[in-house]
């Protein structure tokens, strides 16, 4: 019923590679995925999803509907999350993707977000968790950067979004959840919205 | 062992009843759980099914020459060429064995290639020829199909029928004869339905991760299908990406996948994309209501019917057990609970959560608040007013039953008052409602292991499957407890078909399933230990358990858990969107276990239940045969922003004749009676009686445009 405050999604920010290779249909391309340099053979198919999923065994990125419906795919493109199934991967050289696995810091210490989920059991299958905790980092980074959602009682105003439930709620409602966990993800994203690391993740910081 | 069994005893460390986090939550947080599709072995092809694109009648023939000629293409499995399976009992998994069209969606192909990409071109590229014959998807009052079938789903008998309803409900005082339809439902468990599977010629072992809510049962009907012994098949399932149903069985992805690996000699995924699991993996019936009510003005019930009509497909009978509730709900001598079923050229439906429950309670329900208003009494009042002491179908004791103080605590935390007049907020119309669960105490034999290692480690295993329910933390508290361990000292080890047979994770029976045969292992090492002398062995201490004995007991009580749900909502007379403002729902459901992962529970069903009530529908459509609505953004199940304030609670039970636990599951009972409260409440809002779900704006506008005729 409700629609997301979808930011736009993220152009080709470093343009298409322009050195393809053998054959018409497929490219190098060369993506920065968790801090990491990943360079990539692809046919110009695959999406940015499947290129984790399936090239890079990058699976905490979930597809729970390929067509850009569901948001379990949600991941981090230059820092503004975006469905990765709606993203040919092709169009992505040069881009920095942070995934569910780029969240936690290398000593293994949770991100605030991850930490929240788990102490307010925000999930129960766990199918779309990764997806829900890469739209809240992207969502509290858009609130902090003082972007207004659908219920914004002023969009005018400046400064940063203040986050009550109602604000969460819209703004991760392009993540479905059908284990039905909103109401503890809705907290476990409050409490962590009161930590200000909770907008960042440990590899855009190591960058 | 007789029908009364000993509860756990609360032992100074006892895990059980404290809210253990999620074991797996790291995993899952960090995205580590790995899910079907998410096993890469070495060599991994992919499958595309095809759907066929009429609604009835055959295949003449399958063209594969363009599809074989794509880069990457390593098989297209036909009608006329896929293997030929064993018998299964399930004829939905009869797959590519003939050239009939039961239904739109049924697979008539499968492409495999060494690319997701590949595949999927494949798959488009398979030109089929069919030959097409008139269907028939509708289901409607008086259609000529109709029968009364012997059962309906759950085994129960399709018809009940105590003393003399019609006379009964003639000679009422106070009646209501009202109508309700419930649309086709949806499980869409976020996790689509996928297997990875791999056979191994030179072994002759075939291992398949499958998105399943039970391995056993994936294991032995592949074993059957495929003609292998049963210890030549390993199904894993370490994480499932929920189901609600929908993964019970084995389903048609599966056994492509086999089919797959065979054939190809690497192996295969088959992840199902999102727009074919409304034809393929099953559905909840729709079901047509006739609810009558008579009463006397102080409103004790003098008569109850309850009638169910439902599909069902041409391939197999499952008939949603819509009228079993009326039951077992209130004390009525004269009633009649029953179905028919019309079998069309529609998708196989299934198990939804809580089948039969969740439709018969919107539709019993409903009416008692309507019986409320035609009475002018809280409907809190008319249903404490018949309460039952024993069950009304079987005339058995209850083991235990506390809807009334489900019902009572609801009302005081909701801050219920029987009459409270609907408001007005600008355009906003606000009012609450009520309604009440149930759902039956289920449970099946299974078996599990215990280990004692030398370093004071145990290892506990059951073939259980945690489809997001808590099964492997809820299990791991009663291996600790029975053993008098601490959590911290128990590993669990679940979801493998090698361990011995166990039931699936459905009717709300996994965990006093499951939790039986492990507490009965753990005890029976705990003795072994006691009786053990000096160190351990180094191949450690073993115990094993099997509860066919005890758990196919019958006791003499009717098992039920119980509960009530209020809700306040606003429709807008503008939009007519209705929107829930609140939901709290209080439970009796024995002894709750782990309150964390259980008040996730009840939420996540009371918030399947808000979708049922404003957002879900599946609709057939009758020229095409076809399910409207195939993907998430036609089929609406709820989002964030939908879902409000939602509290569950529960009142503590004892019931010593359960299991061991003293539990009666808790993952189906949160969305039962969910619906018909947010309708109620609608209703008491608007001044007017919605009766067909979902309550969408198109339908309360309409219902608002037409004059309030006094109260409803
Ligand atoms: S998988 Fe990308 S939005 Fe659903
Ligand atoms: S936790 Fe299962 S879908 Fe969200």
């Amino acid at each position: 019923m409700a629609h997301a405050t979808d930011p736009p999604a993220p152009g080709p920010a470093h343009g298409t590679p322009d050195h393809a290779a053998a054959g018409d249909h497929r490219s190098r391309v060369s993506l920065r995925v968790n801090g990491a340099r990943r360079d990539l053979d692809l046919d110009h198919r695959v999406t940015l999803l499947d290129a984790l999923r399936e090239h890079l065994d990058l699976t905490g990125s979930k597809k729970g509907c390929d067509h850009g419906q569901c948001g379990a795919c949600t991941v981090l493109v230059d820092g503004r999350r975006a469905n990765s199934c709606l993203l040919l991967a092709v169009t992505l050289d040069g881009c920095g993707i942070t995934t569910v696995e780029g969240l936690a810091a290398p000593d293994g210490a949770l991100h605030p977000l991850q930490r929240a989920f788990v102490e307010h059991d925000a999930f129960q299958c766990g199918y779309c968790t990764p997806g829900q905790l890469c739209s809240a980092v992207g969502a509290l980074r858009e609130a902090a950067a003082g972007h207004p959602s659908h219920v914004t009682a002023d969009a005018a105003q400046a400064g940063p979004a203040v986050l009550t439930a109602e604000e969460i709620r819209e703004r991760l409602s392009g993540n479905l959840c059908r284990c039905g966990a909103y109401p503890a993800i809705v907290r476990a994203v409050a409490d962590a919205g009161t930590d200000p690391a909770a907008t960042g993740t440990a590899v855009e910081a190591a960058v | 062992m007789s029908p009364t069994t000993a509860t756990l005893d609360t032992a100074a460390q006892a895990s059980l009843g404290t809210p253990v986090p999620r074991l797996e939550a790291r995993d899952k947080v960090t995205g580590t759980a790995r899910y079907a599709a998410e096993q890469n072995p070495p060599r991994r092809a992919y499958g595309w099914p095809v759907p066929a694109t009429i609604a009835h009648g055959r295949v003449t023939a399958v063209d594969t020459t363009a599809a074989l000629a794509l880069p990457g293409v390593l098989a297209v499995l036909t009608p006329y060429d896929a293997p030929r399976l064993g018998p299964s009992d399930d004829p939905t998994l009869q797959l590519l064995q003939d050239t009939r069209v039961p239904h739109r969606g049924w697979y008539v192909a499968l492409a495999v290639a060494d690319t997701l990409e590949g595949a999927r071109a494949a798959a488009e590229a398979v030109r089929v020829g069919y030959e097409a014959e008139p269907h028939d998807v509708t289901l409607r009052e008086g259609h000529p199909g109709l029968y009364t079938p012997e059962e309906v789903n759950g085994g129960y008998p399709a018809h009940r029928e105590h003393g003399d309803p019609d006379a009964a409900f003639a000679a009422a005082p106070v009646r209501v004869d009202v109508r309700y339809s419930v649309p086709p439902l949806h499980n869409h468990a976020m996790e689509p339905h996928a297997a990875t599977a791999d056979w191994d010629a030179g072994r002759g072992h075939l291992t398949v991760y499958d998105s399943c809510q039970g391995t056993t049962v994936v294991r032995t009907v592949l074993a059957g299908l495929f003609r292998l012994p049963e210890d030549r098949v390993t199904v894993l399932a370490e994480h499932v990406g929920g189901g609600f149903g929908s993964k019970s069985t084995p389903r048609p992805h599966v056994v492509l996948a086999v089919m797959a690996t065979r054939r190809c000699g690497r192996p295969v995924t088959v992840a199902l994309p999102r727009q074919h699991l409304a034809a393929c993996v099953g559905h909840r019936a729709p079901t047509l209501h006739r609810v009558r009510l008579g009463a006397r003005p102080d409103g004790t019930l003098t008569s109850l019917t309850h009638e169910v009509l439902t599909h069902t497909s041409r391939v197999r009978e499952f008939v949603e057990q819509a009228a079993v509730p009326g039951r077992v709900m209130y004390a009525v001598r004269d009633s009649r609970t029953t179905h028919r079923v019309a079998a069309l050229d529609v998708p196989t439906p299934s198990w939804m959560r809580a089948p039969g429950e969740t439709p018969g309670m919107y539709a019993l329900e409903s009416a008692m608040d309507e019986l409320a208003d035609a009475l002018g009494m809280d409907p809190v009042e008319l249903r404490v007013r018949n309460d039952p002491a024993t069950e009304p179908d079987s005339g058995r004791p209850f083991s235990s039953r506390h809807l009334v103080e489900c019902l009572r605590e609801g009302a005081t935390r909701f801050g219920w008052t029987g009459h409270r007049p609907p408001l007005r907020e600008g355009p906003l119309l606000i009012g609450s409602g009520v309604a009440a669960a149930t759902y039956p105490v289920y449970i099946a034999p299974a078996g599990a292991r215990a280990h004692a290692r030398p370093d004071g480690s145990y290892l506990v295993e059951v073939n259980a499957t945690d489809i997001g329910t808590g099964a492997r933390t809820v299990l791991s508290q009663i291996a600790a407890d029975a053993l008098g361990v601490p959590l911290d000292a128990v590993t669990l080890s679940l979801g493998n078909s090698a361990l011995p047979p166990t039931p699936v994770a459905g009717g709300s029976a996994g965990t006093a399933s499951w939790g039986w045969a492990v507490h009965d292992a753990c005890t029976a090492l705990t003795d072994r230990l006691a009786r053990h002398h000096g160190p351990l062995p180094d191949a450690g201490l073993s115990a094993s358990a099997d509860t066919t004995q005890s758990a196919k007991q019958k006791p003499p009580y009717a098992r039920h858990a119980f509960g009530a749900h209020f809700a306040e909502v606003q429709a807008d007379t503008v939009t007519g969107e209705v929107r829930v403002r609140r939901l709290l729902g209080v439970f009796a459901a024995g002894r709750i276990l782990n309150p964390r992962t259980a008040r996730s529970q009840f939420i996540g069903g009371m918030v399947m239940g808000l979708g049922m009530a404003l957002t879900e529908h599946s609709g057939l459509d009758p020229a095409f045969g076809d399910f409207a609505e195939r993907d998430l953004a036609a089929y609406h199940v709820p989002v964030n922003a939908d879902v409000p304030a939602v509290e569950a609670h529960w009142i503590d039970e004892h019931d010593k004749h359960l299991n061991p636990m003293g539990g009666k599951g808790i993952g189906e009972i949160g969305i039962v009676g969910a619906a018909a409260a947010i309708g109620n409440a609608v209703s008491r809002a608007t001044g007017r009686r919605l009766r067909e779900l979902p309550l969408t704006p198109d339908r309360v506008l309409a219902a608002l445009s037409v004059p309030d005729t006094g109260p409803v």
